[in-house]
């Protein structure tokens, strides 16, 4: 089940035999390879799911993809062109709390749009929030809100700046599971509407099976690398709570967890010798 | 009876102003000259002598502000200066906290002789600043924001280290330029550090004020105890004190409330909407 082959123009993203090494501060000798050797593309309008034991790399690869993070060596390419610095193209859903605490969530979501110098980031943002089912909650503090909310006015405010690119890192970990569905089925439909190119990054496999079009295993860290690729060829529109009962469904979490298993214990024995 | 009178929530006011009776009567009554033997002094004028009598106290209290009513002016000075120095320090301080946290070469240079600064005792300074300076507010508010720097300056310096990186990374993906960070970022988190030490900064920028009078002026409350000091006049000094505290306490109560309107982003606990 391999990917079909794309030319390197029309992806979105292409991550191009990047890998990422860590330099102690204290003690150069000290080294930690988190990534190696990694090739990954997402096509233009692909969901693409990245899933991998803990501690293998997965938020590394997404900042390299953000240009937060400089790759070691290898060359990140953003629609046929290699990045250097922040990729402006790209909007990034992190996995901590992201959002000024000092900001109202409508001020959170217009941040990017003002940054910008939009004209009617208030009335953009507003409308955001609303789309994200917060209409009523624009003047409230993060703090003020719950963390589902929080998450949502994340979500809002990296779509607000419409990215061909979007970056999720277990965006919706810590959530409940049934908020979490809910924001699932939210972001895939509007994913669906906009058709952007999608790098999600998960330590759920079901997750990653019901939202995307194609799901890449990493191998344990350190040095972690893709170690098996599939394709879900599972129908869209789709419910993400729906989809799970399905048999082809269970076939591909049958497939993909045969692969993730070794890897998931490996990782776990590597964390108990540390 | 005790029933009825036992400390509790809601008569914790009285119970405040009780301790506060009591201090008093207790003090009229080992001063007042001829109420009760003397047993430490020699006789029974000098009790009062030393510590004062409340009622003259208070007396020179009403004189000051209801009967000559001159301690406004006095006032006036010390609030003047202590709001001067309190700004300028503030200002000074946030732009050399933001600039040394935001350049770690600079702060690395600079490292130890903000230590050495800071751990110099600022008040043997009031002598040069009223060279420098002269007796008027000058060398008062000069003094007052050598105290408030460094209070703002570190404060300042922790807010813009200590503020999330995950945040940081988020504003720069949504498009900050360096200058935005900087006014989006750095400004609000550095400020709230701020605001935190507000208390502790508007204090130090009353003690320099009133330290830098009594020093050396030719007004201000600070101005008015050194002279009662000068005649022997301990009530006049007693009274200053007391002016001095109540104003404190009024600046303080102020500072509290600027502190909850300007903070109100920040949790705090067992907040609820009221709906």
């Amino acid at each position: 089940m391999k990917a079909p082959t794309t030319s390197p123009t029309s992806d979105a993203l292409a991550l191009d035999a990047v890998s990422c090494t860590f330099v102690d501060r204290n003690d150069p000798t000290q080294r930690y390879t988190a990534v190696r050797d990694v090739t990954l593309s997402v096509g233009a309008g692909e969901f693409v799911s990245v899933v991998g034991p803990t501690g293998c790399g997965k938020s590394t690869l997404l900042n390299m993809a953000a240009g937060l993070l400089a790759p070691s060596t290898g060359t990140v390419t953003v629609f046929g062109q290699s990045l250097a610095g922040i990729n402006t193209r790209a909007g990034y859903m992190f996995q901590a709390e992201s959002l000024m605490p000092w900001r109202t969530a409508l001020g959170n979501v217009m941040a990017g749009l003002e940054f910008r110098g939009v004209a009617d980031a208030q009335s953009q943002a507003q409308e955001w929030l609303r789309r994200v089912g917060l209409g009523g909650f624009g003047d409230r503090y993060p703090h003020q809100l719950s963390g589902g909310m929080r998450k949502r006015t994340s979500l809002a405010q990296t779509l607000a700046l419409d990215p061909d690119i979007i970056l999720m890192d277990e965006p919706f970990s810590a959530l409940d599971i049934q908020t979490r569905q809910l924001m699932e089925n939210e972001v895939l439909a509007l994913w669906a509407a906009k058709k952007k190119a999608v790098l999600f990054i998960t330590h759920d496999l079901d997750e990653a099976i019901a939202m995307s079009d194609r799901v890449v295993v990493l191998s344990a860290g350190p040095a972690s690398r893709p170690i098996g690729e599939f394709i879900v060829d599972l129908e869209r529109p789709r419910d993400v709570a729906e989809v799970r009962v399905s048999p082809r469904f269970i076939e591909l979490h049958q497939a993909i967890w045969a692969v993730l298993r070794d890897e998931v214990l490996k990782g776990y024995r590597q964390q108990l010798a540390a | 009876m005790w029933k009825l009178i036992k400390p509790r929530p809601g008569n914790l006011r009285l119970w405040q102003l009780a301790v506060l009776v009591a201090v008093f009567g207790l003090w009229h009554v080992l001063t007042k000259p001829g109420l009760i033997p003397p047993v430490v002094f020699e006789n029974d004028r000098q009790a009062a002598f030393f510590f004062g009598e409340p009622l003259v106290i208070f007396a020179r209290i009403w004189a000051w502000f209801f009967g000559n009513a001159d301690i406004y002016q006095h006032l006036w000075v010390t609030l003047v200066e202590t709001v001067l120095a309190f700004g300028i320090g503030t200002a000074l301080g946030l732009a050399c906290g933001l600039w040394l946290a935001l350049s770690p070469m600079a702060a690395a240079i600079l490292d130890p002789y903000i230590k050495a600064l800071n751990s110099m005792p600022r008040v043997i300074l009031a002598p040069i600043f009223a060279v420098w300076f002269g007796l008027g507010i000058a060398s008062k508010v000069a003094l007052g924001v050598t105290l408030v720097f460094f209070i703002v300056f570190f404060n300042v310096y922790q807010g813009v280290k200590e503020v999330s990186p995950v945040v940081l990374a988020n504003v720069r993906m949504l498009g900050a330029s360096p200058r935005q960070l900087l006014r989006h970022v750095y400004l609000p988190s550095a400020t709230s550090w701020v605001f935190s030490s507000l208390h502790t900064s508007v204090g130090l920028a009353f003690v320099g004020a009133v330290v830098g009078e009594y020093l050396g002026s030719s007004r201000g409350v600070g101005y008015l105890i050194l002279q009662a000091e000068g005649a022997f006049d301990i009530n006049t000094v007693m009274a200053g004190i007391l002016v001095l505290t109540a104003f404190a306490l009024v600046l303080d109560g102020a500072v509290g409330r600027l502190e909850r309107r300007l903070m109100k982003w920040q949790p705090r606990s067992g907040e609820t909407e009221r709906l």
